[in-house]
């Protein structure tokens, strides 16, 4: 599959014209909304996708990360949830907080549920019954949904070029479920399938590397992206939006449940984990490669800023075998591990100082 | 008659097809807007023909080539959630790889429209025809249609569209042929010019209207930026129940609509199939009655043809509907029969055939109740001979002659 530039699905060529129905869409018939910067116009002027009411835990990241994407819209969307936290505290009937059109069918198939709509957008637009210049298809899965049961799915949306913003929500945990392992759960993380044992130190695995698998499909865009660093989140939403494919956003999450940390520390957490090259900002387009963004090119241009990874783990109980005196070994292994993988990431951005 | 036909004969077209084709075929006709399949034998044929008419521009459905039946059914539900017709087929493993998703196209009253070709199911791994990867979906809130025939494969896959988006019904509906005997073998279809299928169908696809309260108003039922709807919410014990009685009360509707589709067709077309229902043949004085799905249906018309010529009064009732299970009208045709023979192809290990356990509550209200027998053939896609369905029908005149049932559970056509 090969991307040019960005083209809505069935707008151009001549199709017929989408009757414009009478009832107002608060986000237009058009996908041009202006990214805003400007946080008090962005309040005033924007209602968020996810209403107050919702029973996502005080202080969970994901809360704050669905936000932020709802604010940079362009236009219509809709969005395609895989079961998990988010479906399960924003919808219990008869309430949603979901002020956009919103489905849940199951777990490991956001990615596929999002084809079918996007697929049936365009069948309708192609026929002339689609009233929306646009409806921008967005799927939401956390890491369970994701790097695990979910893979499948998502690697053949990439594959067959879904024009589809996938969004993963990363807690590194099945967190619904009560802190089990997942495959983006860390190494050396404490979680309830990968108890600290007296043998065995939380899991032995490290992360999967699951933004570079999907750079690996060759799709237009993937990014990564923390609640902290919001506008950078917000551009990097608006390009996976506009890129001409399918388009994947991975998204460090805190869940102060699961990662045993302070309700209020959900952007102090994410700040660290960027700071010490725990969870790396960059984006990648397709024919360009890499770009570090935001703090992460800092960090790059002045090694100085990087942060020892004890400060991102500190933080946080899940770590806590590993910050005791005999843990040491298994700390120097981690921030090997941390240096690798930022030195393997700095080799490779096109934006790196030499 | 047929001259008062809409279409009569003459302006149908024949086609040379398989029954995959002729599904194929039917799909075509039907503006739908989106197909998302993954290949299976003996399925397969529908979803290479399909691509076809989709690269040689014949179409304008999206064709989703999904990477797993899970991920088609998904796609489907997807799909008919944003507003679009849509359509999947699979056989056997496909199926069961589907099987959460079944139950949640249906929850969400998703009029999803699915060929199944009928496929025994692993282990051991086998591609023929029986009924086990469809008995295995009975609970999962489909309408569910059996064929006996490619023609009826073709005129009842275009009526599926129609039953399932009858707003009294609003479920996703499953046509079921049988494997190899129907997927692979040639018979001669006639097919309707396209417009009319289309005016049959009402054209495309037009989502159910329905009050929602936190929008304050009725809209469509589908992903609309302009009622944004959340569908698939979490339920818990203080509503769920509720939620599942219009499933229950749908169904309940789901038999008439499918036997006024059978009459609209009749007049559209010449053709109907019983009343659409139930397909019986020489039941009315029958001492003995076979009770059968899909395409062995045939088989046994015609042997039992054979053998009333021969004095025996034995007769055959094809279901063509098993969900909803038209209890009541298998009550009343089956009153007075003696001896019932119920034949299954598959069974629930540890107790009978799914078609005899439904047979048996049909009957349990009867007064005048035949004796029943449960016969289990064809497994793995054993053919069923025209000399073993006489044996079926012989034992069956000896056990209404016998007055008892020595044996309720017998197997047909197996090597001891
Ligand atoms: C097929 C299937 N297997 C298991 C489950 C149980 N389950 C529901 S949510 C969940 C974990 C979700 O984890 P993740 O995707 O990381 O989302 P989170 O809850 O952490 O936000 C599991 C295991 C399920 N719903 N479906
Ligand atoms: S368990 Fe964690 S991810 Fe889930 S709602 Fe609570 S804080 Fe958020
Ligand atoms: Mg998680």
């Amino acid at each position: 599959m090969v991307y040019g530039v960005e083209e809505v699905s069935g707008v151009s060529s001549g199709n017929p014209q989408p009757e414009i129905g009478p009832i107002e869409c608060e986000y237009g018939r058009d996908y041009n909304l202006p990214l805003e910067f400007n946080l008090r116009k962005l309040a005033e002027t924007r209602k968020p996708i996810l209403l107050p009411g919702h029973r996502l835990c005080a202080g969970c990241g994901a809360a704050i990360v669905v936000k932020l994407i709802g604010y940079a819209l362009r236009g219509p969307a809709v969005i395609a949830n895989a079961t998990g936290c988010v479906e399960v505290a924003t919808t219990i009937f008869p309430y949603t907080s979901w002020a956009i059109p919103w489905i849940h069918v199951a777990f490991e198939n956001a990615a596929a549920v999002a084809s079918g709509i996007e697929a049936a957008y365009k069948a309708l637009q192609e026929t002339g019954r689609l009233p929306f210049k646009n409806i921008d298809v967005i799927a939401l899965a956390g890491d369970g949904g994701t790097y695990d049961i979910g893979i499948q799915a998502l690697s053949g949306m990439a594959e067959r070029g879904h024009k589809v913003l996938y969004v993963l929500y990363d807690n590194e945990a099945y967190m619904n479920t009560g802190i089990q392992r997942s495959g983006g759960t860390p190494m050396f993380a404490w979680t309830t399938t990968s108890p600290v044992g007296s043998v065995i130190p939380g899991k032995t695995q490290p992360k999967k590397p699951i933004a570079d698998i999907m750079v690996a499909h060759r799709i237009p865009y993937v990014a990564t992206a923390t609640p902290a660093h919001w506008a950078d989140l917000f551009r990097k939403v608006r390009r996976g939006l506009e890129a001409n494919g399918p388009a994947f956003l991975h998204v460090l999450s805190s869940c102060n449940r699961g990662w045993r940390h302070g309700l209020e520390i959900a952007i102090e957490i994410s700040k660290r984990a960027v700071d010490t090259c725990y969870f790396p900002l960059w984006e990648y387009k397709l024919g360009e490669g890499y770009y570090l963004t935001d703090r992460s090119l800092q960090i790059a241009r002045n090694p100085k800023l990087k942060q020892p990874i004890e400060k991102y783990l500190e933080l946080q109980e899940r770590y806590r075998h590993i910050l005791r005196p005999e843990g040491r070994e298994l700390l120097k292994q981690f921030q090997e591990y941390i240096d690798a993988v930022w030195q393997d990431l700095l080799n490779r951005a096109v934006n790196a100082p030499e | 008659m047929l001259s008062k036909l809409k279409v009569p004969l003459e302006k149908q077209k024949v086609m040379p097809v398989n029954g995959d084709e002729a599904v194929a075929y039917a799909v075509k006709q039907c503006l739908v807007d989106v197909v998302a399949a993954y290949p299976i034998t003996p399925q397969t044929i529908i979803v290479e023909r399909f691509s076809e008419f989709v690269a040689n521009g014949e179409v304008k459905t999206q064709y989703v080539p999904v990477e797993s039946e899970h991920s088609a059914m998904s796609a489907c539900i997807g799909a008919a959630a944003a507003g679009a017709r849509a359509f999947t087929s699979t056989s056997s493993q496909g199926l069961a790889l589907m099987w959460e998703n079944l139950y949640i196209a249906s929850g969400f009253r998703l009029p999803i429209v699915m060929a199944v070709v009928n496929r025994a199911l692993s282990a051991p791994i086998n591609i023929h025809c029986d009924h086990s990867d469809a008995y295995g979906m009975r609970d999962s809130g489909w309408i569910q249609l059996f064929v006996e025939n490619s023609q009826e494969a073709y005129d009842t896959t275009i009526q599926a569209f129609k039953i399932a988006e009858n707003p009294e019904v609003q479920l996703p509906v499953a046509v079921n042929l049988d494997g190899f005997f129907l997927s692979h073998t040639l018979e001669n279809v006639y097919m309707l010019p396209e417009e009319e299928v289309h005016e049959f169908l009402g054209g495309y696809r037009k989502p159910v209207k329905t009050y929602i309260d936190y929008l304050n108003r009725e809209v469509e039922y589908k992903l609309d930026p302009a009622s944004p709807l959340s569908i698939g919410p979490l339920d818990l014990y203080d509503y769920y129940f509720e939620h599942k009685m219009p499933q229950v009360e749908a169904m309940k509707r789901a038999g008439d609509v499918v036997r006024g589709v059978n009459e609209e067709w009749y007049e559209l077309t010449g053709r109907s199939y019983g009343d659409g229902v139930i397909d019986s043949y020489a039941v009315e004085d029958a001492d003995a009655v076979i009770v059968v799905l899909g395409s062995s249906a045939g088989t046994m018309k015609y042997v039992a043809s054979v053998m009333r010529r021969k004095g025996f009064k034995v007769g055959v009732v094809r279901l063509r509907m098993f969900r909803p299970f038209p209890f009541n009208e298998v009550k009343d045709l089956l009153k007075g029969v003696k001896a019932v023979g119920v034949m299954d192809r598959g069974l629930s290990f540890g107790s009978y055939g799914p078609l005899y356990l439904e047979i048996n509550t049909a009957l349990y209200y009867s007064r005048e109740r035949p004796l029943l027998v449960n016969y289990i053939y064809g497994l793995g896609g054993r053919d069923l001979s025209p000399a073993m369905a006489e044996e079926v029908f012989i034992d069956l005149i000896n056990t209404a002659k016998l007055g008892e049932v020595k044996e309720y559970l017998k197997f047909i056509g197996v090597r001891s």
